[in-house]
């Protein structure tokens, strides 16, 4: 009974996040007369979100470990030059353009992990000083100049769709997991005699989940299907979700970002995590890249700028404290959501772009300040 | 004439109801003791008292000096004449004695800070409790123990006439307990009502007036202090008689598992040895026990066994005979050794993860399959701890943080026990936790050496290192400088090794920090 209270308690946050989006969503909706709700707006919008989804996923695990990352932005554009240089200038095929494009990605978060963890360089300088040097260096081999047009085969990574019928199978099969997930969970708790949630609100919920799903799934097929990037983003998400809350690595960043000398004590190697965290969002950050190059058809010297600003609102406006030890991916990537729902609804209905900047600026703030106050009321 | 009166206060967090209809009268003038077992309720009833949990949050009465009162915040009570000091010190080390007394509060001539009043008030509030401290050093430089005393100089000048001190001595030594006891004495004198929580019955007896007892939330009885005995406070604290307070048991001695040979430390900031050429060996099978006065090198001694320690280090360590190289806690835990620190807010635990997860935090390789943590092995394991050690917790996915200092310190326990180590250091072990719990947890390290481990025990209560040790090094200074046994060992002797060889009178060598 206790634990029910509890776990209610936790999810409120959770909860505030998506009232707020659909909030945004209504409101949009409203003003631009349905036009943002149509599939056609909603699939655009899942494609502009990507890459600032997969950078807050890696932004969420730096942070969780009480770092930052302000070289993300520059990386993206790097990583994304080098794979369209690769291609354009050298011919190379998509495939080892790619990797590549990821493995510098890591090389450079190895770098600034390295001179962070093992030399105490403190992350907001090395990476403030990275976020200068990568994009020197972009220029440099880019020689300041637009690298295009791209193989149709890594356009289709920024720009194409999941057939129908596949994204129908993907769809299911996912309800499937969600269903099975929650029966093995309940079993698993009453074994444990755990404190069970009633079995209707336990799969009410799920059930919940899969009719967002379906109707996502349906929504995108309206249009041309689910976006690969989309996809792209749900795997990783996935894949960090299960890193993070599943495995001990991920239980050692939060422990050392909610307290560095007591994880130490327990025996936690604080530098080798800190080193991987920036390795992973290096590569991160590579993936990024090329999903971008691929969306735009070509690399650009500007490309990426700022993004890091956006990677990071979308990670405290789902809950990440900066001071390090909560956040989760699922929060950020609903933050990235939320910041990029602003986007896209105000450029719908013409909004000025000065306009564009106060308001999510605002929101950034309000969304934290909100989050403080309902804290301190518990 | 009361200056307090609580009546009926009940406090309920999510889950637990802290505070049950509690009534607690406090005389104007007096020393009152508030006793009672961890998570009993004695801080939250204090937070209730002092606007920590503003008005609204609870229910029931507060009067002060005969006027009912709605605290909604800190800043409220304070203009009441109610000042709470925590264990946790809040002064800024940065800041000056003199400054730390005055912040927030300094005399002020059209807006700047009056300096040369400041220091004239400070000199003049430092002696009138007798505390001899040029309030112009900066607070870092001043022992644990007279930052305490600075703390009650702040909230003196305060004008308050009620001062709360929640387990005030837990990391003090005894020449600072008793230097503290003697202040709050004086305050007496001066008519000051003092409000007074802490687990050393000991003090209790000597110094306080009357002493009210909670047990579960709810108060059990308040007696003057001619009606009791220590023993008497214990069963009206645990609801039964206990008859023994040290389960002591001669062992089996075995094998020796630790060997530490010529070892120095250094201090990481000035180049001092903080431990001089220290050799010892601990067997399977024992309790050693270490005395010695704060300051004395054992906490920098051990913490470089364990590789936890900053400074450079230099000597010899064998476990089990072979001699091994300690860099960092993560070899000494392969090497069989846990090591249970003195601050478990700094360097035990994460306080915004839940019980459980703290609770794994130092083994959690052993719950790891293919890769993932088994969470059904985690939480049995985690549940069995709670239960052995009588955690009280609303449940394993609470925070931490907000459990009661002494179920916070047996999480910390719990974490180390889970690894199984060989070598078991325990550096203050019952800092903060109430008699009952004491004696269940010298229980299970008896039961734990019995089947074969070896504990190391730091502790400044030295009743406890004698209760306790089979065997007792005195460190003093960085050294070792006397071994007893238990049957040798008794506070005279060990005192007389601690302050360096003839003074009988524990207090004089120490109050000259
Ligand atoms: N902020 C909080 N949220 C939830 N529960 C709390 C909170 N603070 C205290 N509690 C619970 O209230 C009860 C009383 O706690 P309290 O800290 O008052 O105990 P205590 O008597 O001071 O114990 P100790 O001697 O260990 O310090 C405990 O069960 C504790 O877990
Ligand atoms: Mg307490």
């Amino acid at each position: 009974m206790e634990k029910q209270k509890l776990s209610f308690r936790f999810d409120i946050r959770a909860y505030t996040l998506v009232i707020a989006l659909i909030f945004i969503a209504v409101l949009f909706t409203v003003l631009t007369d349905g036009g943002f709700l149509t599939s056609r707006n909603l699939s655009n919008l899942f494609r502009q979100m990507s890459v600032i989804s997969i950078l807050a996923i890696g932004m969420t695990l730096v942070i969780v470990a009480a770092q930052i990352d302000l070289s993300v932005g520059s990386i993206v554009g790097l990583t994304g030059g080098i794979a369209a240089i690769l291609q354009v200038w050298y011919d190379w095929g998509t495939v080892p353009a790619v990797l590549v494009a990821i493995l510098a990605g890591a090389a450079i978060g190895l770098l600034q992990g390295w001179l962070v963890a093992y030399k105490a360089v403190p992350a907001f300088i090395v990476t403030l000083g990275g976020m200068m040097v990568w994009r020197g260096v972009l220029l440099g081999v880019s020689k300041g100049e637009t690298v295009a047009p791209l193989h149709e085969s890594f356009v289709q990574i920024g720009q194409s769709y999941l057939p129908y019928v596949w994204g129908y199978v993907l769809a299911a099969i996912m309800c499937a997991a969600i269903f099975y997930g929650t029966a093995r969970r309940r079993q698993k708790r009453a074994r444990l005699q755990l404190p069970l949630n009633s079995a209707a609100s336990d799969y009410g919920k799920a059930f919940a989940y899969a009719v967002i799903l379906m109707g996502f799934t349906y929504m995108m097929n309206r249009y041309y299907g689910i976006p690969i990037p989309m996809l792209i983003v749900l795997v990783l998400g996935l894949v960090f979700l299960f890193i993070s809350t599943k495995t001990g690595f991920g239980r050692y960043l939060y422990a050392i970002g909610g307290n560095p000398e007591a994880a130490r004590f327990s025996g936690i190697n604080i530098k080798a995590h800190m080193l991987s965290v920036f390795v992973m969002m290096g590569a991160l950050a590579g993936v990024a890249g090329v999903v971008l190059t691929g969306r735009l058809n070509a690399a650009t010297v500007g490309a990426g700028q700022s993004f890091e600003l956006d990677a990071i609102a979308a990670c405290v406006i789902g809950g990440t404290s900066l001071a390090g030890g909560t956040g989760s991916i699922v929060g950020s990537i609903i933050g990235a959501l939320v910041m990029v729902s602003l986007d896209n609804g105000m450029s719908m209905m013409n909004v000025q772009p000065f306009w564009q900047y106060i308001v999510k600026g605002s929101i950034l703030v309000f969304a934290v300040w909100l989050d403080i106050a309902t804290k301190n009321k518990s | 004439m009361y200056a307090l009166e609580m009546k009926s206060i009940t406090k309920e967090f999510p889950g637990v109801r802290a505070l049950d209809r509690v009534t607690f009268s406090v005389k104007k003038g007096e020393i009152h003791a508030l006793c009672g077992e961890n998570g009993a309720g004695k801080s939250t009833l204090m937070k209730v008292l002092s606007g920590v949990y503003p008005d609204g949050t609870f229910t029931g009465d507060i009067i002060v000096n005969g006027r009912k009162q709605r605290f909604k915040s800190i800043k409220d009570s304070e203009k009441a004449g109610i000042a709470i000091i925590y264990q946790e010190l809040a002064l800024v080390k940065e800041m000056t004695v003199g400054e730390n007394i005055f912040l927030g509060n300094e005399p002020k001539t059209f807006g700047v800070i009056d300096w040369d009043t400041l220091y004239l008030e400070a000199r003049k509030w430092l002696k009138s409790v007798g505390l001899e401290i040029n309030p112009e050093t900066k607070v870092k430089n001043l022992g644990i123990g007279q930052q305490q005393l600075v703390e009650i100089v702040k909230a003196l000048s305060k004008n308050s006439d009620i001062i709360i001190l929640d387990e005030p001595t837990a990391a003090l030594t005894e020449a600072e307990v008793s230097l503290l006891m003697e202040m709050l004495r004086q305050l007496r004198k001066r008519g000051v009502t003092c409000i007074y929580i802490s687990h050393k019955l000991n003090e209790v007896m000597s110094l306080a007036d009357s002493v009210t007892v909670l047990r579960d939330g709810k108060t059990v009885a308040t007696h003057p202090i001619g009606e009791l005995t220590e023993e008497k406070i214990i069963s009206l604290m645990v609801g039964r008689t206990l008859t023994e307070l040290f389960p002591y048991e001669p062992k089996q001695r075995g094998e020796k598992v630790l060997e530490v040979k010529n070892f120095s430390v250094y201090s990481p900031y000035q180049n001092k040895q903080v431990v001089r050429d220290v050799s010892f060996s601990l067997h399977q099978g024992e309790i050693l026990g270490i005395a010695g006065l704060m300051g004395a090198g054992r906490t920098e001694l051990f913490t470089s066994i364990f590789g936890a320690y900053e400074g450079k280090k230099q000597g010899e360590i064998r476990i089990d005979g072979r001699p091994v190289t300690i860099k960092n806690p993560r070899d000494a835990i392969e090497s069989g050794i846990a090591y249970v620190s003195e601050d478990r807010k700094k360097y035990g635990l994460v306080l915004d993860m839940s019980v459980r997860k703290n609770a794994t935090l130092a083994a959690l390789d052993k719950l790891i399959r293919n890769g993932v943590i088994d969470e059904a092995a985690e939480v049995s394991t985690v549940n069995r701890f709670i239960e052995k050690l009588k955690v009280k917790t609303p449940g394993l996915e609470a925070t931490v943080n907000n459990l009661s200092g002494g179920n916070q310190q047996k999480v910390v326990l719990s974490k180390w026990l889970m690894n199984e180590p060989k070598i078991l250091i325990l550096d203050e072990p019952t800092r903060g936790i109430d008699v009952g719990a004491k004696y269940e947890i010298y229980k299970l390290i008896n039961e734990l050496v019995r089947q074969g481990m070896a504990v190391v025990m730091i502790s400044s209560e030295l009743p406890e290192v004698l209760g306790m040790s089979d065997r007792i090094l005195v460190m003093a200074e960085g050294r070792i400088v006397g071994e007893l046994t238990h049957e040798d060992a008794t506070q005279e002797k060990v005192m007389m090794y601690a302050t360096g060889g003839g003074a009988s009178g524990k207090t004089e060598a120490v109050l000259s920090i």
